[in-house]
């Protein structure tokens, strides 16, 4: 790959080209979003094209209301993929935020100290992460990897069983909802998955941190000598992500109104394919978190076209995600080959 | 000892200091030691844990569970210390095994007789071709493409399941036929046939990578792909080889696997068995940067983490916070690993031992260097 990359540096090119070649890549940025929205509309028109009440409101605003954790997960995952790590303890931290609650809930504790704490334990394993990835050098994958154990094996031990959720306040902040616009139904959960995103994007793009999570993705060794805080934001990110895992966990159980050690079980993958398919650069560095939050969407639109189907069954789902993911990987190396 | 040694050059830097320090800094140290603890724990919660009798013509006891339990993990652990060392990782495996599983038991369920050994032939056949390709695919990916090689094993991570589900047409196909069970839970000369076939593949590979160049080669290309590449080595050719392996030898525990229930559940067949083997990889001392592997690391790896799911058990705790513990291993583990523990401890011996040489660098090593190179 080296010498190719030179040899193309180093050979004139033509007159003329340059300067298509830089409105090009002032656009590449957006590039992969463009993709993942013209998947979206691609799904929509084909959904629309084959089954009556396809294209509702109805379809679309239960598209959020069913993906408000996943969100909340990849928003977080986009974080720590920026910065060029991973987080594979998301789904086990979002089963244990989800037990813990269920379980405090039922021991009495009353809610409006449960629901803080379980975003909490999220942060808390997020800070551990984030300290075993910065202050001892190991790798992101298996010190999340480490935390997905950790994080599974207390479900466990706090409860093997299901816990069903009844807790008044509990139930009634998950069953709020609001009809915006008298047609478009939101659930409390989806207005918190908004809120999350909305922070987050303010966070990636308007402040100090932000432009530190892409400098650290870009090149660790020059965004230390530039002088920004890379450790300090390295961690920052890992508990971010065990924040928002922790907040899905909450919003899983006010989804399931209950707790279930065996929840999340794979549901890394899913996020981790969301901000894939949302334009995410793995490698760190390119993206954005409204490009997974379209990522997201797009699984969950997936989802739906099965579900009209009727004759597809599940397993589905899978495939047709995994032949996405290959398409938008191959297409992320072209353009880094283009780059390049 | 100097601060900053390439990992291949320093197993022989800890070597030299001879003496009783040499076996504590042996890279089978750590590992071997937490596989006697946990033997003599079990050992001590059932003072019987270690007797082997024989029953019904074969060995019999908790040591031979551990071996025939291992088998599969032991498989997958082989490709991926082999992929992990030429800086991959192949999250693919467990997906691969439940595919494999899935279209052997297919098949002989299919057959019109289940229990003919050509059926099995043709069956195990397939599996492993089926299982050869999918490896070749992820190489493929990885080598020509260029993907990242936990990006391009996520896609049949992700797909591979539903292609499982596909060909058992989501049910949990059982069958009955002697000879395929021979495979899983079958016995010859007294030891299970899954830790013989196991045994045995493990052996050749190691064989195969220690006593010719193919080993050097796997590390060179995990040091640094492009400065092998410029001194001759085939790095796509080998890189895209690895893959394959890994393929074809968890083909081959999804067949073990699914002979030892018969049969194939596409949804729970090899269900985190990735993990368990970069956990047992990561154990043995291969490091996770690539350009440094150890099979027998590997080997003890794996038989750490089939006696720690038994010790569990044996314990009187659920299985199901087996995670935990794990949890704890990898933590420990790794911490012990680290590049700052190693610098600590570097630093205690260099303190204590007068006669070793005089550090010529002021700064700490630097890690970071092995990332730059991509």
């Amino acid at each position: 790959m080296t010498t190719l990359a030179s040899s193309r540096r180093g050979a004139p090119s033509p007159d003329g080209l340059p300067s298509v070649g830089r409105r090009l890549r002032l656009d590449r940025r957006y590039l992969p979003v463009v993709g993942t929205l013209v998947v979206f509309a691609l799904l929509l028109v084909v959904g629309g094209a084959r089954y009556d009440n396809f294209l509702s409101v109805g379809v679309i605003a239960n598209l959020f209301i069913n993906n408000a954790f996943l969100i909340v997960l990849a928003v977080g995952m986009t974080f720590v993929i920026l910065t060029g790590g991973i987080d594979l303890s998301v789904g086990s931290v979002l089963a244990l935020s989800g037990v813990t609650a269920a379980y405090l809930l039922r021991a009495g504790v009353p809610a409006g100290v449960v629901i803080p704490l379980v975003v909490l334990v999220g942060s808390l394993i997020g800070l551990l992460v984030g300290a075993m990835v910065h202050v001892f050098e190991v790798q992101p994958f298996i010190a999340t990897l480490a935390a997905m154990f950790f994080a599974r094996g207390l479900c466990f031990l706090i409860a093997p069983e299901s816990i069903p959720i009844d807790d008044e306040t509990f139930v009634a902040l998950a069953s709020w909802d609001t009809w915006a616009g008298g047609q478009w139904r939101l659930t409390s959960s989806v207005m918190i998955a908004l809120a999350v995103v909305a922070v987050a994007f303010y966070l990636l793009h308007y402040t100090q941190f932000g432009r530190t999570v892409y400098a650290i993705g870009g090149g660790e060794q020059s965004a230390r000598l530039m002088g920004l805080p890379v450790a300090r934001t390295k961690v920052l990110v890992y508990v971010i992500s065990g924040t928002c895992a922790g907040l899905g966990g909450l919003l899983f159980a006010m989804f399931s109104r209950s707790g279930y050690s065996l929840t999340g079980v794979g549901m890394e993958l899913d996020a981790i394919a969301a901000v894939v398919i949302g334009g995410t650069l793995l490698t760190g560095g390119t993206g954005f978190v409204l490009g997974s939050v379209l990522g997201v969407l797009v699984l969950g639109l997936i989802q739906t076209i099965v579900t009209f189907e009727g004759t597809l069954s599940s397993w589905w789902t899978k495939i047709v995600i995994g032949a996405l993911l290959l398409v938008f990987v191959v297409l992320q190396r072209l353009l880094a080959l283009r780059r390049s | 000892m100097p601060t900053s040694p390439t990992p291949a050059a320093a197993g022989h830097a800890h070597g030299e200091s001879g003496g009783l320090g040499a076996v504590a800094r042996h890279h089978l140290f750590w590992p071997v030691l937490a596989l006697v603890a946990l033997l003599a724990v079990n050992t001590a919660v059932r003072p019987g844990f270690l007797s082997v009798s024989i029953l019904d013509d074969h060995l019999f006891g908790s040591p031979i569970d551990i071996l025939r339990n291992c088998a599969p993990l032991m498989l997958v652990a082989l490709g991926m210390s082999l992929v992990i060392a030429t800086r991959g990782i192949d999250l693919s495996v467990g997906a691969v095994v439940a595919i494999s599983g899935a279209v052997a038991l297919t098949f002989i369920a299919g057959a019109p007789d289940p229990a003919s050994p050509t059926t099995v032939f043709l069956a195990i056949g397939m599996a492993l071709v089926l299982g050869l390709v999918l490896g070749v695919w992820n190489g493929f990916l990885v080598s020509v493409l260029g993907i990242q090689p936990i990006i391009a094993t996520l896609i049949l991570m992700t797909a591979g399941r539903g292609v499982a589900m596909l060909i058992t047409e989501g049910q949990i196909t059982t069958v009955t036929s002697a000879p395929f069970k021979t495979l899983g839970a079958g016995y010859w000369l007294g030891l299970p046939v899954a830790t013989l076939v196991a045994f045995g593949v493990f052996g050749l590979v190691a064989l195969l990578v220690r006593r010719t160049a193919l080993g050097m080669l796997v590390e060179s290309v995990g040091i640094n792909p492009s400065a092998s590449r410029l001194a001759g080595v085939r790095a796509r050719t080998i890189v895209w080889t690895v893959f394959a392996l890994s393929g074809l030898f968890s083909g081959l525990a999804g067949l073990i696997l699914s002979s030892n229930v018969m049969a194939a559940d596409a949804n729970n067949a090899g269900l985190f068995i990735e993990l368990d083997a970069i956990l047992a990889v990561v154990i043995g001392g291969t490091s996770l940067a690539g350009g440094k592997f150890s099979l027998s690391g590997t080997f003890v790896g794996v038989l750490i983490i089939a006696t720690l799911s038994l010790t569990v058990t044996n314990v009187g705790i659920s299985p199901l916070v087996t995670p935990l513990f794990k949890a704890l291993v990898v933590a420990a583990v790794t911490l012990l690993q680290s590049p700052v523990m190693r610098r600590k401890l570097a630093e205690r011996t260099r303190r204590r031992g007068r006669t070793a040489p005089v550090v010529p660098s002021d700064k700490p090593a630097d890690v970071s260097t092995d990332k730059v190179v991509a």
